[in-house]
């Protein structure tokens, strides 16, 4: 049987870039390339009513951060700009641990006293070193602007940063997010550092006045 | 007098047949890259810049919130003060438990811990409406925020 040795005929691909294109431009509309950033929080649980039995602080451990509706800041009752707050946060976390005249900064302990939470503290740094119990607080006022808060809110991680840097070179040689970002020992030590400066920020329920 | 003679040679065409692939190389590659937008904007933010940022991981486990004033044509409707923005739909800081649970629905049992949401806040916005809605979060036992800022480049880091 002869065979019909019609040839195929080819197919016409001139349109297929404009196909391709006209996909390429939907996705390019439709879809968002920016990579999300931003301040990681934890929030505390919510409780029906606040309890009535303060855990007593005493005065000189809290460091004050109050910002009006106006937008004024008043650090430890002296008015202050964002832009200093950084810096006397730092001194304040940081403390004066060898003075035990000092009355402005924070009150330290020995580590000992507490060795179910300062475990890695006693590992790396020895019984004797002193943590300072040190806590910020934040009171915001609800006409505060959110840039005013985030704002602080940066000073004061950055403050923390600061500190939890310098800790951890003078100890392990290193920046901070270099060791949480290392191998299984330097995470530890970061773990210590962390226990030596944890980020301590109140916040406490913001006041309506001034609206 | 002509000294050159002009060419008759005729240029051969270019070859457009590799063209397709190069697009659809482009087009699988903003495919793979990118994530689809899932909700239209009703508000207008734009957000304030911070230098301690962390970045978001893991998209699909995070559930944004928009608060800011509504875009200019909803103005005469809706007005120019801050609302909030759930899904595609205003909302008052009382329709966020339920906004929590829908989420928590949608994701499966052992990752509702790593859930977060982010709140996408316009920099003028008041504190008052961003501390509702946290105390409404703070209700709905969604404890892990994000204040979505953009990084400010430290100049000192460059040096």
């Amino acid at each position: 049987m002869a065979r019909s040795k019609r040839e195929i005929q080819e197919i016409n691909a001139g349109s297929m870039a404009d196909i391709a294109f006209l996909l390429l431009i939907f996705f390019l509309v439709t879809t968002t390339m920016d990579v999300d950033t931003g301040l990681m929080r934890v929030l505390p649980p919510y409780v029906e009513e606040p309890p009535e039995d303060q855990p007593d602080v005493i005065k000189r451990n809290v460091f004050v951060v109050l910002a009006n509706s106006a937008d004024n800041l008043l650090v430890e009752d002296e008015y202050m700009q964002v832009e200093d707050l950084k810096d006397a946060a730092k001194e304040f976390i940081l403390g004066k641990p060898n003075d035990p005249t000092d009355m402005a900064f924070p009150e330290f302990e020995p580590a000992s006293n507490k060795p179910e939470s300062y475990d890695l503290v006693i590992k790396y740094w020895g019984a004797n070193k002193l943590v300072s119990k040190q806590i910020i607080s934040l009171q915001n006022d609800r006409g505060t602007s959110y840039e005013l808060y985030i704002a602080i809110q940066d000073a004061l991680a950055s403050a923390y940063q600061e500190v939890r840097d310098e800790v951890a070179k003078e100890r392990f040689g290193k920046k901070y997010d270099d060791l949480a970002n290392g191998n299984e020992q330097e995470q530890e030590q970061a773990k210590a550092v962390k226990k030596l400066v944890p980020q301590r920020i109140s916040e406490a329920e913001p006041k309506d006045i001034g609206q | 007098m002509q000294i050159r003679k002009k060419k008759q040679k005729s240029v051969p065409p270019v070859s457009t047949a590799s063209l397709p692939d190069i697009v659809f190389m482009l087009l699988f590659f903003f495919m793979v890259t990118t994530v689809m937008r899932e909700t239209s904007l009703k508000v207008v933010h734009i957000i304030p810049k911070a230098k301690e940022v962390a970045k978001l991981e893991r998209k699909s486990l995070v559930a944004y919130i928009h608060i800011g004033p509504p875009l200019k044509p909803l103005q005469s409707i809706y007005g120019t003060e801050p609302r909030i923005q759930l899904d595609d739909a205003f909302a008052t800081p009382k329709d966020i438990p339920t906004f929590v649970e829908s989420v928590k629905a949608a994701t499966s049992e052992p990752e509702i811990p790593l859930l977060t949401y982010s709140l996408k806040v316009d920099r003028e916005t008041k504190m008052g409406i961003v501390v509702d809605v946290k105390q409404e979060l703070r209700k709905a036992q969604a404890l892990k925020i994000n204040y979505s800022t953009s990084k400010i480049v430290d100049k000192e880091a460059l040096q």
